[in-house]
């Protein structure tokens, strides 16, 4: 690869981080936090590409004779990879596949802080499961709360919703699972988004995957809603 | 999915036989840009049954997965690739014979304790230890930084200490196991090491007759080239693992001490999640030991598939192939240590 390829790969590259970088686009593969940091490397990027082919009319100009000839490895030309699936493909976010394959995460919370006040209340899925499956739903009572996850059905075809948690990038993405009981819907797609309205049950599972705790709900009200701007829970990383 | 990767290689192949025919100053070089816009055109034109061979689930997951560990190393190994041109071009060599003690065998705690002033994760250590070699630091020293830095630095320290809420102590052991490893490293490759196993990344083209601006981006260029290329067959090999092989082979091997240790170990090498997360994924593996948990986190930063492919980029792959299994094996053996007493 000659260094007019390395530049235009180098500007490809830095261009696919800006487009990932100023959309939500990236939201689907890395934590909100690494935004500055992904700006600031396609801007490197793309100075970068921009010196490279500044320098190389210059030499050229000046005549073949300065700076040695020398070949960047073919593993370079891979470098076009990332910038296809980025620009041409731009995957979803992990969904049903992922959740499925990877036992529950769910973690025992620290503390559980008194919930406000609100009809049904807003309320993070993982918060809620960490509340029913270790503290035995003492802090939920009756209350209705609502939660947002996408389906998920395991092999025997109960349905569970998910949120992926996500404390880097997708590659360290794990699922947090509630069973859904109660009203479900009669037709449940796997990786539709679901808002729930539900109370505490106390039934639970373990995960087949990894024998974790998978506390349920029980659904009075489903309605499916678009997926939401960050697909992940980050509340790991606060 | 399956034209893209193999279609650039096989293209390299065709032009270069067919610049071999051609003069060998223009040959092969001038015809990139061309074969770039081929490829590029080709794949736009070829871009919906890519996209729907890549619709299957195991595929979606694949490709989200590879492009996530592409997108979070980049920043990093930017990072690095700055860091290390600066190095290689404002920072006299001079500089390190003076800050580094004249000894090697003194040099190698010194140069693994000041890993922990790179802020980030192992893909920017790697081009950093790359530009110190060149710059003349003892390849013992250089690496032991290589290993220490993305391991004990305050941010990843920082996200074990609230990965692990619960047991404090693991902070400790990780950054005590760590260093061990990194020093242990360092002194074993100033009692075996030979420098021709080493490829001294000096290919990098004489920096006299350019000007320093010059000198800076041609490093930067070369480095991201270079170490991306490689990037990108670890993020690869990690995506695979991840859509294919099931979590279910994990938890048979948790109610054996020493078998746990072992996947564990194994499990960081082919996750290669980057440094600053492992510690979370670490905390939800919560049917293993602490002891087995530690050495994911000492094993993941110091050797894994992502970071091999990048050493054998820029070390050479005589280098990787000998350097890797020490490591593995002596951070296997120091976490198990380290966790016997702190754990």
């Amino acid at each position: 690869m000659n260094r007019q390829a390395q530049a235009a790969v180098l500007f490809l590259l830095g261009a696919s981080l800006l487009h990932a970088g100023t959309t939500d686009l990236y939201l689907r593969y890395v934590k909100t936090g690494l935004r500055p940091l992904l700006l600031l490397a396609a801007a490197v990027l793309i100075t970068a590409a921009l010196a490279t082919a500044w320098y190389e009319r210059k030499r050229t100009k000046e005549g073949p004779k300065g700076g040695g000839h020398h070949h960047e490895p073919r593993v370079a030309w891979l470098l076009i990879l990332p910038v296809l699936a980025l620009i041409l493909v731009a995957p979803p976010a992990l969904g049903s596949y992922s959740a499925t394959r990877t036992g529950t995460a769910l973690q025992e919370p620290l503390a559980y802080p008194n919930l406000p006040s609100g009809d049904p209340l807003p309320l993070s899925l993982v918060d809620y499961a960490g509340r029913a499956a270790y503290d035995h739903g003492r802090t939920l009572g009756d209350r209705r709360v609502r939660l947002t996850g996408f389906v998920a059905l395991d092999r025997a075809g109960t349905p569970y919703l998910v949120r992926m948690a996500l404390s880097c990038c997708a590659a360290d993405a794990q699922p947090v699972k509630v069973g859904l009981t109660g009203h479900i819907p009669p037709i449940l797609q796997p990786d539709t988004w679901l808002e729930i309205t539900g109370t505490y049950t106390a039934r639970r599972t373990a995960d087949p995957v990894n024998n974790g705790p998978i506390p349920f709900i029980e659904v009075t009200e489903a309605k499916p809603v678009p997926a939401p701007q960050d697909p992940y829970d980050e509340s790991w990383n606060n | 999915m399956a034209t893209t990767r193999t279609a650039p290689p096989v293209e390299v192949k065709e032009a270069q036989a067919a610049a071999k025919a051609a003069e060998p100053e223009s040959g092969p070089e001038s015809r990139s840009p061309l074969l770039l816009v081929v490829v590029l055109l080709l794949l736009v034109l070829l871009q919906s049954p890519i996209r729907r061979a890549l619709s299957a689930p195991v595929m979606q997951n694949w490709t989200t997965v590879f492009v996530a560990v592409v997108v979070q190393a980049l920043p990093f190994l930017v990072l690095g690739v700055l860091l290390s041109a600066a190095i290689a071009v404002f920072v006299p060599p001079s500089f390190f014979a003076r800050a580094l003690p004249n000894r090697p065998a003194l040099a190698v705690p010194v140069a693994g304790a000041a890993g922990a002033v790179l802020p980030g994760c192992e893909c920017a250590s790697v081009p950093v230890a790359g530009a110190l070699v060149r710059r003349g630091v003892a390849p013992a020293a250089a690496l032991a930084f290589l290993l220490s830095a993305p391991a004990i630095n305050p941010i990843v320290l920082t996200a074990t200490a609230v990965a692990f809420p619960r047991n404090p102590e693991m902070v400790l052991a990780r950054l005590v196991a760590s260093l061990l490893v990194a020093c242990a490293m360092g002194w074993l490759w100033l009692k075996l090491g030979r420098t021709d196993w080493l490829r001294p990344p000096s290919a990098h083209g004489a920096h006299d007759g350019q000007s320093k601006g010059a000198a800076f981006w041609g490093s930067v260029r070369h480095d991201v080239m270079h170490a991306g290329g490689f990037l990108v067959v670890g993020a690869m090999a990690a995506a695979t693992l991840k859509a294919v092989v099931p979590e279910q082979w994990l938890r048979a091997t948790a109610d054996s001490p020493l078998l746990s240790v072992l996947a564990l170990a194994i499990l960081a090498v082919l996750l290669s999640i980057c440094s600053e997360a492992d510690a979370f994924v670490a905390a939800s593996l919560s049917q293993f030991s602490l002891t087995a948990r530690l050495t994911f986190l000492v094993v993941g930063p110091m050797i894994d598939l992502k970071l091999f492919a990048m050493q054998a980029g820029t070390f050479g792959r005589g280098f990787a192939l000998r350097f890797a299994p020490a490591t593995f094996a002596l951070a296997v053996l120091a976490s198990v240590l380290t966790g016997a007493v702190l754990l």
